[in-house]
């Protein structure tokens, strides 16, 4: 792992990458937004509600993947103090924040039609809401100290404390009674979704996960330029 | 013990000890957690007639009954108790017989008077002509059944 901590060799190597990424990213959400939107059936009690899913659902599992991937991110750079983890965390912190906006913001949107309310206090919403409340938090901690070192280490450790919520999250359709519905994919006996929406939805959610790795790495890179950057500044004023 | 291992079973103890503080703040709390009671619940133990609550359950087949005004009467069940509703206002388009209810009122003389009522949808996502076939065949009840037996339809959790 400690071959991937030069930064050099991590900036040639995420150059290879990102170009595949993008190129990743357009297709398959070109393709899942083409067959959830247009060429999947409306559903049999949601009726063409149900094409909110596609961005939803999605949405919703990449917010717990970035929050999980920065509390793993995060505990690497406090216990082994690997830099390119710092940066890893502080960079997917956005991402994941903007994913579970999107998700909480379209969950609302049909929750209107559906439920016939936008929000409701029950156990999956609430956790959602702190979930995107960690994110800001991790974020503004991370900057909140004269000492960059001593920021990254307040928002690891609010960023590992954070982590009881992921379980919380994914479980709290069947710990307690909720609003929102029990779990459709991750499921004991597979997936409640028919195949012909099953496709868009797996689409989509690749589409998802390639874009997050695709900004991630940008993120970093732009991360290791500007220090790169302050570096030699420092160097031009103390001569 | 080197510096780095010190570190990570501080990490270690201290995600276990936030595991095991969560879970009993979480179970203790759990009263406050839920968003709805089942009949059952409201059954067996009445609350007072104007404290508000959430009932939730199934909209017993039926049993929904429109008058000549704006007020629809109808049975939330749990499979084991029902509990009769009335509400006066709109309805959410999901709202039909057998689907999951969530009313929010409070108990007169043994009604729940909802002053507002959100419909509850299942985890199942299909075509409607997969929906028909399936109930052509006769395999719709044959599903219904072997997810409630797996406990993971949402009438079975009021069981």
């Amino acid at each position: 792992m400690h071959r991937f901590a030069n930064p050099s060799r991590f900036v040639r190597l995420s150059r290879l990458f990102e170009p595949w990424l993008a190129g990743l990213t357009v297709t398959l959400l070109g393709a899942g937004l083409y067959l959830g939107l247009f060429a999947s059936p409306p559903d049999y009690q949601q009726g063409e509600s149900v094409r909110i899913m596609y961005v939803h659902v999605p949405a919703a599992w990449m917010a717990l993947f970035c929050y999980t991937s920065m509390a793993i991110a995060a505990a690497v750079g406090l216990i082994w103090k690997h830099p390119l983890a710092d940066l890893g965390a502080k960079a997917t912190a956005p991402i994941g924040a903007c994913f579970t906006f999107l998700a909480l913001l379209t969950g609302s949107l049909w929750g209107k039609p559906m439920w016939g309310t936008w929000w409701v206090w029950d156990a999956r919403l609430t956790s959602m809401l702190v979930l995107f409340f960690l994110y800001l938090g991790y974020m503004a901690l991370h900057n909140a100290f004269d000492d960059p070192a001593r920021g990254v280490r307040a928002s690891s450790i609010l960023a590992l404390v954070g982590v009881v919520n992921v379980p919380i999250i994914k479980f709290s359709v069947d710990w307690w009674y909720t609003l929102h519905q029990p779990a459709s994919i991750v499921r004991m006996d597979g997936p409640s979704i028919h195949s012909s929406m099953l496709w868009p939805l797996g689409l989509m959610m690749a589409g998802f996960t390639t874009y997050y790795l695709w900004v991630m790495l940008l993120r970093i890179r732009g991360e290791i330029v500007a220090n790169k950057i302050r570096v030699l500044r420092l160097r031009q004023v103390h001569g | 013990m080197k510096l780095k291992h010190r570190r990570l079973t501080f990490v270690l103890i201290g995600l276990g000890l936030l595991g095991v503080a969560a879970t009993l703040v979480l179970s203790a709390f759990e009263e406050a957690i839920v968003f709805f009671h089942s009949p059952t619940d409201v059954i067996e133990d009445p609350p007072a007639d104007d404290r508000r609550l959430r009932v939730g359950g199934l909209v017993e087949d039926g049993s929904v009954e429109r008058g000549g005004d704006t007020v629809v009467r109808f049975r939330v069940t749990d499979m084991a108790n029902t509990i009769p509703v009335s509400f006066d206002g709109v309805l959410p388009d999901l709202f039909r017989e057998g689907q999951g209810v969530v009313a929010e009122g409070h108990l007169e003389n043994g009604v729940f008077v909802a002053d507002q009522v959100l419909a509850k949808h299942d985890e199942n996502y299909m075509p409607p002509e997969v929906a028909d076939a399936l109930k052509r065949s006769g395999h719709w009840q044959e599903m219904q059944e072997k997810m409630q037996e797996a406990g993971q339809i949402e009438g079975s959790r009021y069981q």
